[in-house]
């Protein structure tokens, strides 16, 4: 650490065991005033532990160890006390009411007062002059549901600077952006440190933070395993994935000999209407194939139509259906219902595994069945022998770590959640699976699982349909990709040519390139 | 680990739904104890028990019907009104057209089915919320009973009456007991035995811990004591008295609806679409049949629980089935399930059915007026609800975790304490 600059923030030896377990042994964390400073782990290595125990949702007392902030011990009771003194935490979940204005959004349960009423004439002038801090060009009358997350991630940063934040903390923030939202939020942030706002950042992407961050502090199993400097230390992603799992990662995807077979699937002029706007194509005419065992990445910016494409095939789950047909084996199959998509083996993992794609009230052997229960029954009376044998199987082979199939999906780690979703759909024998960013939200180690099982499933003969937002994942798993923009396949790209600068141009271009 | 939670996992299995199924029982069992002792004994006696069961089993009835909507995720406020109506159609048919009253009760179930299908239709397939839809039934039906019969009552003919309040014949040799109720209480023996037993078979071949055998030993006991126990006093009331015949209804029903809701494919499709509906759609469940279909299911309950009702008055009445809603809705949320759909057990909601009737009726034979008995009844399911909502709260596991967390040194394995640390370090192991 260097010694010119002076200490905002101190956290020694802290320690917090719930019962039966110990979430942080001995933590330690200094942040320097005005760095960005970025604090890495794999899930439940403990970051967000230490971000409840700084900002007092864990109040004092509820662990052992000291915080010193400016110069003082502090014992923060509550969150609003740890507002009070200045740090302000945003979550990966935004706080933000979306049928208020943004506003009223700025200012809830902050609001200026004059004579006992809301004083709007300053919330409005306050609101103009907080947007202008985080960049944010929008009428400040906007309903929050109106923007995109990208400015609501915006207005929750404007939010922590209407109550003066001097450390602002952020969880996963670039989780749920695309590209260009990121590079702004992340240039947001440099510029808050050229104002000497200090700020830490929980992240995932490691590059994201090997661009932005100044030091590096890295927690595994609840311990602080090291702090880098990352200019004097010279940290690239691999130095911190090693910190991270405490080995070195060869490869982020494991070894993969494709062995493609012929063309299988294949949709023609898919087409189909935004369900609420009637002029709105969300998919224009698609076409594309997928051979036996082959992996197809679908590329595009957020809102490119690439889950409505997969929604929409997946038994007119999204949208009006306008056009378009469906082949298998060289056969025209309808998919007009869920159950028909089943029965016709297709399999869509969806990209919102808690919003729906889980019904989080279950247990993992309920959730495993739950999308073909007639293979479990006779007479539609539900086997319980059966079902505990096929859940003890999937544990078993795809390495779910729980304590048995009878636990609630709910206490499970977003890693396993995927797995058991992967498992609920691999038990209706598919043909062809769609996955629709299967890694969101999950640790370097879990990741690297998924891919594994993808590539297992893709040697049995299946076709497997990734969706995803990051183009390192898909350049790396992928035997072949589609770009997708504004609703229209622009690309076909081999894994030979997969460049992130060609995909990038196609993602981004309306034209149709020809295919190499 | 304690052995009370040990001992509770061994009774009652581990999950949360059962520790509060557990909780409602000793709830039940302590209702019934306080008022026995209260009342010198009035409580258990065969008359009053006998009495409870005919006076409270088409309350029981709806709650069936209304664990199922309210586990999808609905509510149905048209219950009072649609048993009400039917029970009128049903007596004019009768009495009027002289309808034979098997035909009578063939009738009734068609009325529930048609109303089932009226409200089904506006809230699977056109998207009205139940809430609304079930007021404006019980606005209609209220005044279709009323429109139908003049605002009069309407009485039914005699074979008609047995199913409300009717007992089982007097057959056999003289025992001093009523043996087709002795019969009866036999088979609830040797059912209980056989299903305990293929429950440790299922155990055994899932590969599952068995309970060791005195626990099982414990529960068969028990069970068995409280089956003997009932078999007496209804099969010792006054001559001519059994167990009553729209007892035995609801105890068909029970059977049936406990079976389909947990071990079938429509069951679990119920608990998913209340659980996640969207989830429960893109797994292939089709959420307009279920919904469809808990709907309608419930108007036919209703229809029976009407015509019991009428049967055992001998009349329908322009005020019959006043406020049922409420009790159906109550005993179902006493009885564990979740507000917003998704959890809940039939025999939970039987429980919490048992426990205001004892309430009711534990109340009244102490003379308290009707108004003292609301306000119990209020107090009783708010506190209920709010008891669960707090345990929840404090880390899901309900009463039990409560009353043994004292005794806790560490948590138990599986329940939910924050996974984190542990499941790392099997993390780190596997992928190395």
């Amino acid at each position: 650490m260097s010694p010119t600059a002076t200490t905002l923030l101190e956290m020694r030896s802290i320690t917090k065991t719930f019962p039966g377990v110990t979430a942080l042994a001995e933590v330690n964390l200094a942040v320097r005033e005005g760095e960005i400073h970025a604090i890495c782990g794999e899930n439940g290595a403990g970051k967000s532990t230490l971000m409840k125990v700084l900002s007092g949702v864990h109040p004092h007392g509820s662990y052992t160890g000291d915080i010193v902030y400016r110069g003082e011990q502090v014992r923060f009771g509550d969150i609003r006390a740890s507002e009070q003194a200045g740090i302000v935490i945003i979550h990966q979940e935004l706080a933000l009411v979306p049928g208020m204005s943004i506003t009223e959004n700025l200012f809830l349960g902050n609001e200026p007062r004059r004579r006992g009423a809301i004083d709007w004439k300053t919330a409005q002038r306050r609101a103009v002059e907080l947007m202008e801090e985080v960049g944010l060009r929008e009428d400040p009358d906007t309903l929050i549901k109106d923007i995109g997350v990208g400015k609501q991630q915006l207005v929750e940063i404007a939010k922590a600077f209407a109550k003066d934040v001097k450390l602002l903390i952020l969880d996963e923030p670039t989780a749920a952006l695309n590209e260009d939202d990121s590079q702004h939020l992340l240039d947001l942030l440099r510029g808050f440190r050229e104002r000497g706002v200090t700020s830490i950042i929980i992240s995932h992407k490691l590059n994201e933070i090997e661009a932005v961050a100044d030091t590096i502090t890295i927690l595994r199993d609840g311990r602080t395993i090291e702090s880098l400097d990352v200019r004097a230390d010279g940290v690239n992603e691999d130095r911190i994935v090693r910190g991270m799992v405490g080995r070195e990662l060869d490869s982020r995807f494991p070894d993969h000999t494709p062995d493609i077979g012929e063309v299988f699937f294949e949709v023609r002029d898919w087409t189909v209407r935004h369900p609420s706007s009637d002029e709105r194509l969300v998919c224009k005419g698609s076409e594309f194939h997928v051979r036996r065992g082959e992996i197809v990445g679908f590329a595009g910016l957020m809102g490119a139509g690439r889950t409505e494409l997969a929604m929409s095939l997946f038994g007119r789950s999204y949208g009006t259906w306008l056009s378009g047909q469906v082949f298998k084996d060289g056969e025209e199959i309808q998919l007009k219902t869920v159950s028909d998509a089943i029965r016709h083996g297709l399999a869509y993992v969806s990209e919102d595994r808690k919003s729906i794609g889980l019904n989080l009230l279950d247990d993992i052997k309920t959730s495993m069945v739950a999308a073909k229960l007639s293979k479990i029954a006779r007479r539609r009376v539900i086997d319980p022998v059966r079902e505990h044998q096929v859940a003890e199987e999937y544990r078993q082979s795809l390495r779910i770590k729980t304590p048995g199939v009878d636990e609630g999906v709910v206490k499970l780690s977003g890693g396993n959640q995927q797995k058991v979703v992967l498992a609920k759909w691999m038990f209706t024998d598919p043909d062809l699976l769609i996955l629709d960013e299967p890694t969101r939200g999950i640790d370097v180690g879990a990741k690297f699982e998924i891919y594994g099982i993808i590539q297992r499933l893709v040697a049995q003969g299946k076709g497997v349909i990734v969706i995803s937002s990051e183009l390192p994942e898909l350049i790396g798993l992928c035997d072949r990709i589609y770009t997708v923009f504004e609703g229209t396949i622009t690309g076909d790209v081999a894994r030979a040519d997969a460049e992130p600068e060609l995909l990038m141009k196609q993602m981004t271009a309306t034209k149709k390139s020809p295919t190499p | 680990m304690s052995r009370i939670t040990d001992l509770q996992k061994n009774l009652f299995g581990g999950t949360a739904s059962n520790a509060r199924q557990f909780g409602m029982i000793s709830t039940l069992v302590a209702i019934v104890l306080l008022f026995q002792i209260w009342t010198d004994g009035l409580t258990l006696t065969s008359g009053n028990l006998i009495a409870v069961v005919s006076q409270y089993s088409y309350i029981l009835i709806l709650a069936i019907g209304m664990l199922m909507v309210i586990v999808a995720g609905h509510i149905d406020l048209s219950v009072g009104s649609v048993a009400a109506f039917t029970g009128i159609v049903v007596a004019k048919a009768m009495e009027e057209y002289s309808l034979p009253w098997p035909l009578g009760i063939v009738l009734g179930l068609l009325v529930g089915v048609l109303i089932g299908a009226w409200q089904g239709f506006w809230v699977a397939y056109i998207g009205v919320p139940a809430f609304i839809v079930t007021l404006a039934g019980m606005l209609l039906f209220r005044g279709g009973n009323q429109y139908i019969g003049n605002a009069d009552t309407v009485p039914v003919p005699e074979g008609f009456r047995k199913i409300g309040a009717g007992f089982l014949p007097e057959v056999g040799p003289d025992t001093g007991y009523n043996n087709l109720t002795l019969l009866l209480g036999a088979a609830a023996c040797a059912g209980v035995v056989w299903r305990e037993w293929k429950a440790r078979q299922t155990r055994r071949e899932m590969n599952a811990d068995v309970a060791p055998l005195w626990v099982t030993g414990i529960r068969l006991a028990v069970m068995l004591g409280v089956i003997v126990f009932a078999t007496l006093r209804f099969a010792g009331g006054r001559i001519g008295t059994s167990l009553p015949i729209s007892g035995i209804i609801l105890i068909v029903l029970v059977i049936a609806y406990s079976h389909y809701t947990r071990n079938t494919i429509g069951g679990r499709h119920i608990y998913a679409v209340g659980g996640n509906a969207r989830a429960a759609e893109l797994s292939g469940v089709k959420l307009k049949r279920v919904n469809f279909l808990v709907m309608m299911n419930m108007s036919v309950l209703a229809a029976l629980a009407g015509m019991i009702f009428v049967a055992r008055s001998s009349a329908s009445g322009p005020q019959d089935g006043l406020s049922w809603e409420l009790d159906a809705i109550a005993a179902v949320f006493i009885g564990g399930a979740a507000v917003s759909g998704g959890l809940g057990t039939v025999s939970g909601s039987i429980v919490g059915g048992l426990v205001m009737a004892l309430l009711n009726n534990g109340l009244q034979l102490e003379g308290v007026g009707s108004d003292m008995v609301q306000i119990i009844k209020g107090l009783v399911l708010l506190l209920a609800v709010a008891f669960d909502v707090y345990n929840k709260s404090q880390g899901r596991f309900s009463i039990i975790g409560t009353l043994t967390r004292p005794f806790r040194r560490d948590d138990p394995a599986e329940p939910a304490a924050p996974p984190a640390p542990a499941s790392d370090a099997d993390k780190a192991k596997v992928a190395g």
